[in-house]
């Protein structure tokens, strides 16, 4: 069932589009934004409010990256590995972050405080190496930057 | 100095220009301008511009506006859309203008939807760009509570509605067709040209998208007119351009300069050249979806033709050097991994072919490639060329390949001798 908070949301993007479908991509974020991921059940409400097939919804869910079909930990950690920051060293980012957490790349750490995933280039490229922390971004990163940074996720 | 318009309002704290201090600074004044001008007026003020895409293509701006039906039998509404979905690797110039100035964008796009007469516009932004989103909300309802956007804008007959539209994430959304059938809540697949989007696009109505450092010009063009404005470049195409360089530089960074600045200016007065004990190897000029040149091409005014003529593309104007201490084959394999894991899957030469050649160039990294592989890497070059594929996509993510292949060969060959990477 979806909350009367995450009803209100949608039912605003609603009031912008011709077509119903076209909020799908919001509504799905609406719900993953109060629950951490979208399940088979937050779809099958989504597409009964929407008007479409359970199926063409999971279709576009699972096309798009930031749509998240699992349960991640409580903060997801977004680690860039695309062109300028593998040349400035994101695969020691990778490993450092991987070791310290004791997961690995698409895993959560065992209390659910993290979730690792890759990430596509965040457009901090000048800033080089970087990762995503829920909604912060963080630049220039090392293993000592990373392991004061991580402390601030509880 | 020289003219910076599109970052002359930058703060040095990073915090976003806020709405009086871009009224203060001359803001909407293109707009008001605009609003006493016929539609066709300002396309044609924009055409004398030779203001060109900034998103990578290079469009001629006005000329996809001229596209658009006109007058009172066109097909409404139409749509104004603003690609800011940057996720081309190596590229940080949209965001840029986004946090810093988002009235810019905004104006830009009132202005521009006003030449086509649109009635709706949306914001196509990349799910990972938090700030700009933060900034471009606080600038949207700014602009609304001043009467720049919304109903009968300052007095005018002209009524637009804008709205941003927070994307989830997936490469392709930046091909425009893509782009639209994500707006319509699709996967994002291309969609089959003709008809164009400028009079079949969003719900089939005639719909212009454009890139952000793109719209961010109009309102100076209008504001300044469109000789100032070709004055602001070192070449035909009018106008300055952000630049960026990422790699083993000595100061990472993004600038606006003429259009048409060269390689060597930006890589050596403004990034401050190569790290010491690096030495320059090679850059991709514009993204990841560009060409590779070398030091033989340094010289190169950075704009649309001249970078074309040295093999390769301006991109979107943001380069990513290559050292000597960096492996290119392994820089290549980088980059398919991107694109190979990016192909929408629409396509059978994309998904399967970068697929295929994203394990061959992981095989010589990995010291199991062989010397027929590097047949097949070239064989891949071809079979993805343009012309065999459903969209520019894939010709693009070859584009590195086929020229790493070219300046880096003997890099290949020594994987394959070796069977290990040298730099590992």
């Amino acid at each position: 069932m979806l909350t009367t908070e995450e009803q209100a949301e949608i039912n605003e993007e609603l009031a912008h589009y011709p077509t119903k479908q076209a909020v799908c991509i919001d509504a799905m974020l609406i719900v993953q934004r109060h629950r951490g991921w979208v399940s088979d059940e937050s779809i099958r409400d989504l597409a009964d409010l929407l008007g479409m097939s359970t199926a063409d919804l999971d279709g576009v869910a699972t096309f798009y990256n930031l749509i998240r079909r699992k349960p991640v930990g409580r903060h997801v950690t977004l680690i860039c590995d695309s062109v300028s920051c593998w040349i400035m060293g994101c695969e020691r980012v990778r490993d450092h972050l991987c070791t310290r957490l004791g997961t690995t790349l698409g895993g959560s750490t065992a209390d659910g405080r993290f979730t690792l995933l890759p990430v596509v280039c965040l457009g901090a490229c000048d800033r080089a190496p970087a990762i995503m922390i829920d909604d912060d971004l963080h630049t220039n990163v090392d293993d000592h930057r990373i392991d004061q940074i991580l402390g601030a996720y509880e | 100095m020289k003219e910076r318009p599109l970052t002359r309002n930058f703060r040095p704290d990073h915090e976003a220009v806020r709405l009086t201090a871009y009224e203060a600074a001359d803001g909407y004044q293109g707009l008001r301008k605009a609003l006493t001008m016929q539609p066709q007026e300002v396309t044609e003020m924009v055409k004398r511009s030779n203001l060109r895409g900034r998103g990578g293509a290079g469009f001629p701006t006005a000329m996809k506006w001229s596209f658009v039906p006109m007058g009172t039998d066109a097909p409404r509404p139409k749509y104004l859309v603003c690609n800011a979905d940057e996720m081309e690797p190596g590229t940080f110039k949209d965001r840029a203008l986004m946090e810093l100035d988002p009235h810019q964008l905004i104006e830009g796009m009132v202005i521009s939807a006003y030449a086509i007469q649109a009635g709706i516009g949306y914001i196509f932004l990349r799910g990972e760009y938090h700030c700009s989103a933060q900034r471009l909300k606080v600038a949207l309802s700014e602009a609304i509570q001043q009467g720049y956007l919304g109903r009968n804008i300052l007095g005018s007959q002209y009524s637009f509605e804008l709205r941003l539209h927070v994307s989830a994430g997936r490469y392709i959304c930046g091909e425009e067709t893509a782009l639209l059938n994500a707006l319509e809540g699709k996967r994002a697949h291309p969609r089959t040209k003709p008809p164009f989007p400028q009079v079949s696009g969003l719900w089939g109505k005639p719909t212009i998208v454009q890139n952000v450092e793109t719209l961010c010009n109009i309102p100076h063009i209008v504001n300044r007119g469109p000789e100032w404005f070709r004055g602001l470049s070192r070449s035909e195409d009018g106008g300055t351009k952000l630049y960026g360089v990422s790699g083993k530089v000595n100061r990472p960074g993004l600038w606006e300069l003429p259009l048409g600045t060269t390689m060597r200016e930006i890589l050596e007065e403004h990034a401050g050249g190569m790290r010491d004990g690096l030495q320059f190897r090679g850059l991709l000029p514009g993204g990841a979806s560009t060409d590779f040149l070398v030091e033989e091409h340094l010289d190169t005014p950075m704009d649309y033709a001249q970078v074309q003529k040295a093999g390769s593309r301006l991109g979107t104007g943001t380069m990513v050097v290559l050292d000597d201490k960096t492996c290119p084959v392994g820089m290549v394999w980088n980059l398919e991994h991107f694109f190979a894991q990016e192909s929408c899957g629409w396509c059978t030469p994309c998904w399967s072919g970068l697929a295929w050649t994203e394990k061959i160039l992981l095989a010589m990294e990995q010291g199991t490639a062989v010397p027929q592989d590097l047949e097949t890497l070239r064989f891949q070059t071809k079979f993805l060329a343009p012309g065999s594929t459903f969209c520019a996509f894939a010709p693009g993510a070859v584009e590195p390949l086929q020229s790493a292949l070219k300046y880096f060969d003997g890099d290949f060959r020594r994987h394959i001798a070796e069977q290990r990477c040298p730099w590992r």
